[in-house]
This record gives C-alpha cells, structure tokens and sequence, in this order.
C-alpha cells in the first residue's frame, strides 16, 4: 500500500463533474480516491494545505515540441518534461519532428521509455503520419500505437497530399487516435515569415496570408466528415479557421481544435523590429483574428489550450528574421499568461480554463486525466492564484529562451505538480 | 569663444543663464579705417594688385573680403578677384563639435589659383586651425605663386605656428572672452565686440 | 546662425523611422558635395582616419561602387566584403561576422544584405555606424534620398509632386523607402503594377494604387519605373517579360498621351525594352544618370552626417571652436 496524500482547503476545481468550491483531495499513487469536504484521512497522510490555493486535476499540453532525439542542444525529454511540470504540466504529447523523426515503433518506444526514465511529467509520443514527415507514405501507424504513441500528426509539416490525409483518417480509426494536423497551404504560404498584412508591407517580409491556414482547416475538415476520422487541428490563429471549426462542429464533424497563448494574446505588431522572438508558424495574426481565437476558446470552438512549445538554440533565433526558425517556448509561461490576460481579463472563467487545459486536452487524445473522479490517475496541479511574478527567461528550465513575453508581469502560477500521486515540481 | 565662422555659439546659449558683457572694440569707423590701412599694406607688400587673389572664409571671411576689394579698387583702380572658402571639410574636429547641416561654398574665380598671390581673409585669427584648414583646402584647388594670411583682428592664442602678414588690430583676450566680428549683411553694423563669459559659465 | 545637423543618430536603417527635417537635412547637405566631384582633386579630408566596412551579402555593383566613390572622396579607408570569397559564403552567421569586424575596430559599416531586418539586426549589435544598403525587401533608404534629391533638383521641390512608383512593388526596398521619404517631405505617392506586385495593404501606407499603367502616366508628374527581376516571371508572378512589356512598360507612345511632360526616374539596373523602353531611357525627361551623380552626394552625406558624433558631444564641443 503506498503513503496517500491529501490536499486540503483548496478551492477545487474539476470542470468534468462540475466541481468548484473548497473541498480536501485524497490520492494516493494508485489514483484519486475522494473529493469531498473535511476528510479524514491516514494518520501517516502526507498533508498539504491548499488553502488560499487552486487544486485542479494535471494539465495537459498536447502540443509540445522536446527535439529528442537529435536536436538536444535545443531541448532534451529530460529538460522539457522539468520545464512542463514547472509550469503546472502533469502530461505533455512530444511532437514526432525529432532528428529522426518519431516515425516508426522503436523511436516512439524510445520517447516513452525516456519519460518514463526522467520521471516528471507524464510524456506521450505522437508519432508522424508519413515515414520521415515527407508527407508521401504512411507510417506504421498500428505498431507505433502499440508502442505508446497516442496520436499521429506531420506537424511543422502540413499534410499538402489530400489523399494522404485521407488515408490517415481512414486508416487511424481502428486505433482510436486522433490525426493531428498543421493546416497550412504551402503554395499560399511557402516563402512567408510572418502574418501577410500592413506589417508585413511595411517590414518587407513575406507574408503568410489568412486564406493559406484556412483552406487547409476547410479541406481537413471536409475529410474528416468524410471519412468519419477523429481530426485534431492544431494552433488556430485565424478568424475563418475558427468559424470554419465552429459550422463542422455543428454538423457533427468529429473534430477538436487548439489555441496557442500567443494567438490568444499577440498580434503581428509584435514582430515589428523584426523581432524573431515573434516568430512562430502560424504566425501572429491580426487584432480581429485574435479576438476571433479568444471567442472560439470561450464558445468551446477551441477545445484545448496548447503551447506549441518550440525550443530553439538562442544563437538559432539571433539572425535576421528570414533566417531565424519559427516557434517560441510556452511550457513555463503558458499557465501565467491565460491566468493574468484571459482569465484575469474575463474572456473565460477559471473553470472553463481547466477545461481547456486538462480536460478538453485528455479527451481529445484519449489520455488518461482530465478529471479528478475517484479513480482517476493522481495527477493535480495546485495553482497559486495570487502570486505575482515577471517572466524571467534566464530562471527557464528548459534548455531554450525563445519567447516574447519576457519582463510581462503576470499573477499566478503553479505552485505543486502532482504525477501519479508523487510531487513532481514544488514551488515555495 | 568665437566659433570659426565668428560666431558665437557658447556664448549665446550661455547668455540665457549668466549675463555676459560685451564691450565694443571697434566702431564702423575703425573698422573701415583699418580695412583701408590693411588694403595698403597689401599693395605695398604685393608690389601693386598684380596678380593678386582674395579668398574670404565663411562666413565673415568673405564680407571682409569684400570690402578689402572695395578699398583695392579704389586705390589701385583694379578690380581683384574674390572666391570664398568653407573650410568645414577641412576641420580637426569633425567629431567634437558634430556636423554642420549646410556646408557653404567653396568658389573660386574663374582662372582658378595657380600661380596666384592668394590672400586668405578672415575676420578673426585666434589658433590657427582655421588658418591650417584653409591652406589644406587651397592647396587641393591648385598651387599658388604665394599665400598670405590676413585677418582684422589677432587675438592672440596661437595652438599652431601660423602668424598673419596683415592684421587689421591686436587684441588682447582671455580665454572666456569671445571676439565678434558684426558685418551689416549679416549683423545690420559694421563693428567688433568682445564679449566676456563670466568664469562659472564658461 | 551656425546650428548642428538633426542627428540621424547612430545609423542609417530606413526612412520609415526619419523625421521629415533629417530626411531634408541630408538632401541639403549632399548639395554642397556634389561639386567636389566636379574638382580636379576629388577629395576632402574629413573622414580621414575613419575606417569603413563594405559588407556586402548580395552582389551588387552600382550601389556598392557609388559608396565606395562616396568613401575615398571623403579620405575613408574602405575595406570592401563581398559575399563570394569570403567566410559569408562559408556558413559563418551574420552575428558572427559583425563581431569579427567590430574586433578590428571599424568605424562604420555598409551592409547588402538578402533579408529584411538585417540592417537594424547589425546595427543593435555593435557599437559602429551602420548604413543600410539594402536589407532584403525591406529599405534601400540612400537610393530613396537620391531618387529624391534628383526629384528636387529637377522640379524645384518634393512636397505637392506626384510620383508614382511602377513595377514590382511587392518585393522592392527601393520602392518602400521611397514612399516612407516622399510622403515625410509631402509629395503624393502612388504604385502602379501587376496586383500580384504589389503588398497587401499598401493603400494604407498612403498610397494611391493604379492598376493601368495609362492611369498612372495621366496623373503623375514622376515616374520612378522599378527592376523587374527575371526571377519573379519563374515564380509566376508576371506570365512573360513580353507581356510585361505590353502592359505596362513604359514607352514613349504611352507617354507621348499623357497631358505633361513626365520626369522619369529609374534606380537601376535597367533591363531595356521590359520596364522602360530604350527611347524613354535615353529621352530627353529622362534622369537616370543624374541620379547615378547623386547618388555619391547623397552618400557622402550620410557618411559625412552619421561620421559627426553625437549631438550631446556637439553641444560640450559648440564653445570650443576657433578662429
């Protein structure tokens, strides 16, 4: 029998069975075993006062980027899976555009096994939809499943050949996965660094228009009604893409969707200076467009909140901005960020961000969590609503500093992450 | 401090915090009176107005020049010809004092300068630099027969080994003390004043 | 009175951030060293001692041959970099190469660059001047001043002229520094080409958009007709160089129609008989070469300007002058 631990006085919030109020939390390493006011429990207990703080059950981040293996200067598991449950993460899908790619069983055994090994946050692998993400021939789809992968996807590469992507959503339904993807048309976007706009008139770079994102999310999710695959589009940035989302959902089209915090937060002003700390792919869009993600993630259009969390070497990101690679970390500032400037600015509420950020995430890629129902994985996040604190890109765990919110002040953050009933990150 | 287009920068904007003094030196009277003087000696000096060349500085270099030309005339009946120099280009300081937005012209007459008696005419000599800049500049345009150096007012202060030939008056000056040269075009009178910074100021 | 120059601060990067009296500054300050190109020593000592760097990234022959003119005539010590033979070529990063030089203790650096932001990327990252000439498809601001200088000379004035920029918008640095400087000093700026050349969102900029080339002669006083790369007829951006041509090259029979007599501009290369037909080129309202002559001006100018210290300096220096 192992030391169970109990978490009490906190204001719980568990949006699945629609729980919010000041309860005590009992789990041990097997799983919750009670939510319920004024518990008693085992002498020899490991007792946490919560009280002041938030409990809700681990958030998920399925969209993160660890570059191993092949890419350990930027990130490593061992660093990203510190970095996540830094910032409140008790799960996080690795994305398959690793150095090789995570294509094949053994390299998802691989990413597993080394999760497991770090010992942090919980790290699925998400194996690649085509062998090498060269987007012509399908991987091993079953056999990477059985090795743990719990979704597919090319992401960084769109799936440009509809014939392939149906496949994937044809082919992935015996599995129960999600197929993943990154909608974006190449030949409207090939050359863009950024958010085709003013901005991108006035700076003189090429720009990624609208119509290539929301295209490919129309074409996808045109297939996926289709074919009756479960399709996941990830970081939605446009207004269209968004109210495309919304009209498929409506018709039943088996689709989930994210919002990245930058989309949520940003527009394409700032990459003005050329500041390549903005840039991202999808990149920044317009005030219009953002507000429209802002709407989407409160309607449920957007299911899940999700970093993109893109680590690069800072000598990588110090070029001229054609030359720099897109994508910014987010593991330790996300939770921050939706708390301070989407929570604190009232376009959600704070149950519905855990919905966003560990339910929603859970059921999208059929993950375990997402709840704190007796028998649930003991997977928690106790957030400390009140502190105040400046992102400071050099106190990062993970490896990389790429992001543009350094020096943003923000109120609350994670104070315990709890992974399988183990204190994983603990912040005094 | 007179800058090297006479005028006088530090001491205006200083004068909105401590009154300066200014004492005149030279009324229109003394001035034309050592102007004519100053044409004389050159034509003594020259053996007659032959050859000779006037080149005034900017900015009250040239007004100078104008009227050593004028007093020229009317003693030898020759009209000598008259170029300008701006010797901004030329200048040690470039980085000290910032450049000037609107560099002036540099004309020379028509035949150009070889094998001329070039007369260098500026309103007040004090180190040199100017004096230096201007000979650097003449000797790029071409190779006169002979130069001179001929100024209204010496004031002393020489930071190179330049002396004049002609000299209008000898001043004695302290270092917080400015000579202005006033010409009518630009200044509405024809005069000289020394202006005095008290010591904190400057 | 004596004043000091606006100070265009450390570098020259683009207009877009230039205030209007700094942007005439230099037009005015170019006027007094275009004649000592005219002289029989084409030299004056003023930059004497200064060391400047041509960095060039990009193959470029006139741009780089006008600064380098506009270097020795102000007694620089140039060092000229280009992208073939150097370690640019071998991989070396931009920040890598910008800290070498500023180890051997250069004053200024002249940077081509093939993408947008590369200038202002150099210039946050070391401590000398860095003028921009040409940075990707953001600005090109020295062919701007002396496309404007020009302007100036030919017309009198630049506020209230109509110019309008024809051809490939969408890509040209010349073409965006040139509306950042004209519209700062009141002209009226207009673009004219093929849509799929032209950037989105270029009407809020401030411009008028012609879409036909007859248009644009009817309303502008200027025609600053723009480079169309071959490479953009690859890329599909233009179906033929014939039908380019056919379009909206401009000939002397379109401008032959129009009600005025145009000025006409062209920044250079030219590619005769595509953007501008041979006899426009060589006409009489033609003034291509005057440009090429401003061009050394306008950058001794900056040369000259950004070369000067700053202000602070000019301002503890102002009293120390002499006579």
């Amino acid at each position: 029998m192992s030391r169970s631990m109990i978490i009490k006085g906190g204001r719980v919030v568990d949006p699945g069975q629609g729980i919010d109020g000041t309860y005590d939390v009992l789990l041990d390493e097997t799983g919750i075993i009670e939510v319920a006011g004024g518990i008693d429990a085992p002498e020899d207990a490991v007792e946490i006062d919560a009280s002041g703080l938030i409990v809700t059950p681990g958030l998920i981040d399925v969209h993160v980027h660890l570059r191993e293996p092949g890419e350990e200067h930027k990130e490593t598991i061992e660093t990203g899976a510190h970095a996540a449950a830094a910032g409140g993460f008790t799960a996080i899908c690795a994305m398959p555009n690793t150095d090789p790619p995570i294509d094949d069983p053994a390299t998802v055994g691989f990413v597993k096994a080394q999760g497991e090994r770090v010992g942090a946050t919980r790290v699925y692998p998400v194996g690649a939809i085509s062998v090498g993400l060269e987007g012509t021939q399908l991987a091993e789809v079953g056999e990477m499943v059985q090795a743990g992968a719990v979704a597919i996807t090319d992401d960084g590469h769109p799936v440009m050949d509809s014939g392939l992507m149906r496949m994937a959503l044809e082919y992935s339904q015996a599995f129960g996965i999600p197929v993943a993807d990154h909608p974006e048309d190449l030949g409207l976007s090939g050359e863009g660094v950024m958010n085709e706009s003013l901005v991108s008139t006035r700076l003189g770079l090429r720009g990624k228009p609208n119509a290539s994102e929301d295209i490919h999310i129309v074409r996808d999710l045109l297939l996926a009604e289709f074919t009756g695959g479960r399709l996941h589009l990830q970081h939605i940035s446009t207004t269209y893409g968004v109210e495309a989302i919304r009209q498929a959902k409506a018709r039943g089209v088996r689709v989930t969707a994210e919002a990245t915090p930058h989309h949520l937060l940003l527009t394409d002003e700032a990459v003005d200076g050329f500041r390549t700390d903005a840039k991202m792919n999808p990149p920044l869009r317009s005030a219009k467009d953002r507000a429209a993600v802002q709407e989407g993630l409160a309607d449920g259009t957007l299911d899940t909140i999700a970093t993109d969390h893109a680590p690069h070497h800072y000598d990588e990101k110090e070029q001229a901005f054609d030359d720099a690679p897109f994508g910014i970390v987010g593991l330790e500032t996300s939770l921050g960020l939706i708390l301070t400037h989407v929570v604190g600015k009232g376009i959600i509420d704070l149950p519905t961000m855990v919905d966003r950020m560990s339910r929603a995430p859970a059921e999208a890629f059929g993950l375990p969590g997402g709840s704190l129902t007796p028998g649930s994985v003991a997977d928690v996040t106790i957030i400390d609503p009140a502190v105040e604190w400046t992102i400071d890109r050099e106190l990062f765990c993970s490896k990389s500093r790429n992001q543009p919110f350094d020096a943003w002040e923000l109120r609350g953050r994670a104070r315990c992450t709890i992974v399988g009933g183990r204190i994983v990150f603990e912040r005094n | 401090m007179a800058s090297c287009t006479g005028e006088t920068l530090f001491v205006e904007a200083s004068r909105l915090l401590v009154p300066s003094t200014r004492t005149p030196v030279m009324d229109a009277k003394a001035v034309e009176r050592a102007i004519a003087r100053m044409a004389r000696e050159l034509i003594e000096m020259n053996a007659g107005a032959a050859e000779l060349m006037l080149m005034g500085i900017h900015r009250r270099g040239v007004q100078l020049a104008h009227l050593l030309q004028a007093e020229i005339e009317r003693a030898e009946g020759l009209t000598v010809p008259l170029g300008t120099l701006d010797i901004t280009l030329y200048r040690d300081d470039l980085m000290a004092i910032g450049p000037r937005p609107v560099i002036g012209e540099s004309k020379l007459p028509p035949g150009g300068i070889d094998d001329q008696v070039v007369v260098i005419v500026d309103d007040v000599l004090f180190t040199g630099r100017t004096a230096r800049a201007a000979l650097n500049e003449l000797m790029d345009w071409g190779r006169p027969a002979r130069i001179y150096l001929c100024v209204l007012v010496d004031r002393g202060g020489r930071e190179l080994p330049i002396r004049p030939d002609i000299v209008g008056k000898s001043i004695e000056t302290m270092p917080n003390q400015a000579v202005e040269v006033l010409v009518p075009e630009l200044d509405g009178e024809l005069a000289v004043h020394v202006v005095t910074v008290p010591p904190e100021a400057a | 009175m004596t004043r000091t120059a606006p100070s265009l601060g450390k570098d020259l990067v683009g207009l877009e951030r230039l205030e209007p009296d700094q942007i005439s500054t230099i037009l005015d300050t170019a006027e007094p060293f275009k004649e000592i190109s005219e002289r029989r020593i084409k030299k004056v000592p003023v930059l004497r001692g200064k060391t400047i760097v041509n960095l060039f990234f990009e193959p470029s022959t006139r741009t780089r041959v006008s600064f380098e003119f506009a270097e020795k005539r102000l007694s620089a010590d140039t060092v000229n970099i280009s992208s073939s033979g150097s370690s640019v070529v071998k991989g070396e990063t931009l920040v890598d190469t910008a800290r070498n030089l500023e180890a051997m203790k250069i004053d200024m650096v002249v940077m081509r660059h093939g993408s947008s932001g590369a200038a202002s990327f150099l210039a946050d990252r070391i401590p000398s001047s860095v003028v921009n000439a040409g940075d990707g498809g953001h600005e090109h601001p020295t062919q701007a001043l002396l496309d404007m200088l020009t302007i100036r000379d030919t017309l009198g004035r630049i506020s209230g002229i109509k110019v309008c920029l024809v051809g490939d918008i969408l890509h040209s640095r010349v073409a965006r520094s040139n509306i950042f400087g004209l519209l700062k000093l009141g002209a009226e700026v207009a673009v004219c080409g093929p849509r799929t050349l032209l950037p989105r969102g270029v009407e809020e900029l401030g411009v008028s958009v012609f879409g036909r080339i007859e248009d644009a002669i009817e309303w502008a006083d200027v025609l600053n007709v723009l480079r169309l790369q071959f490479e953009r007829m690859k890329a599909g951006y233009v179906p033929s160089l014939r039908e380019y041509n056919r379009v909206w090259g401009v000939s002397s029979a379109r401008l032959d129609a129009a009600p005025k007599d145009l000025v006409i501009l062209h920044p250079g290369p030219m590619n005769r008989g595509v953007e501008i037909d041979s006899d426009v080129a060589d006409g009489p309202h033609s003034v291509i070469l005057n440009q090429v002559t401003n061009g050394v001006a306008i950058r001794m100018a900056v040369l000259y300007l950004l070369a000067g210290g700053v202000p602070e300096a000019a301002e503890a220096a102002k009293g120390g002058g002499e006579s």
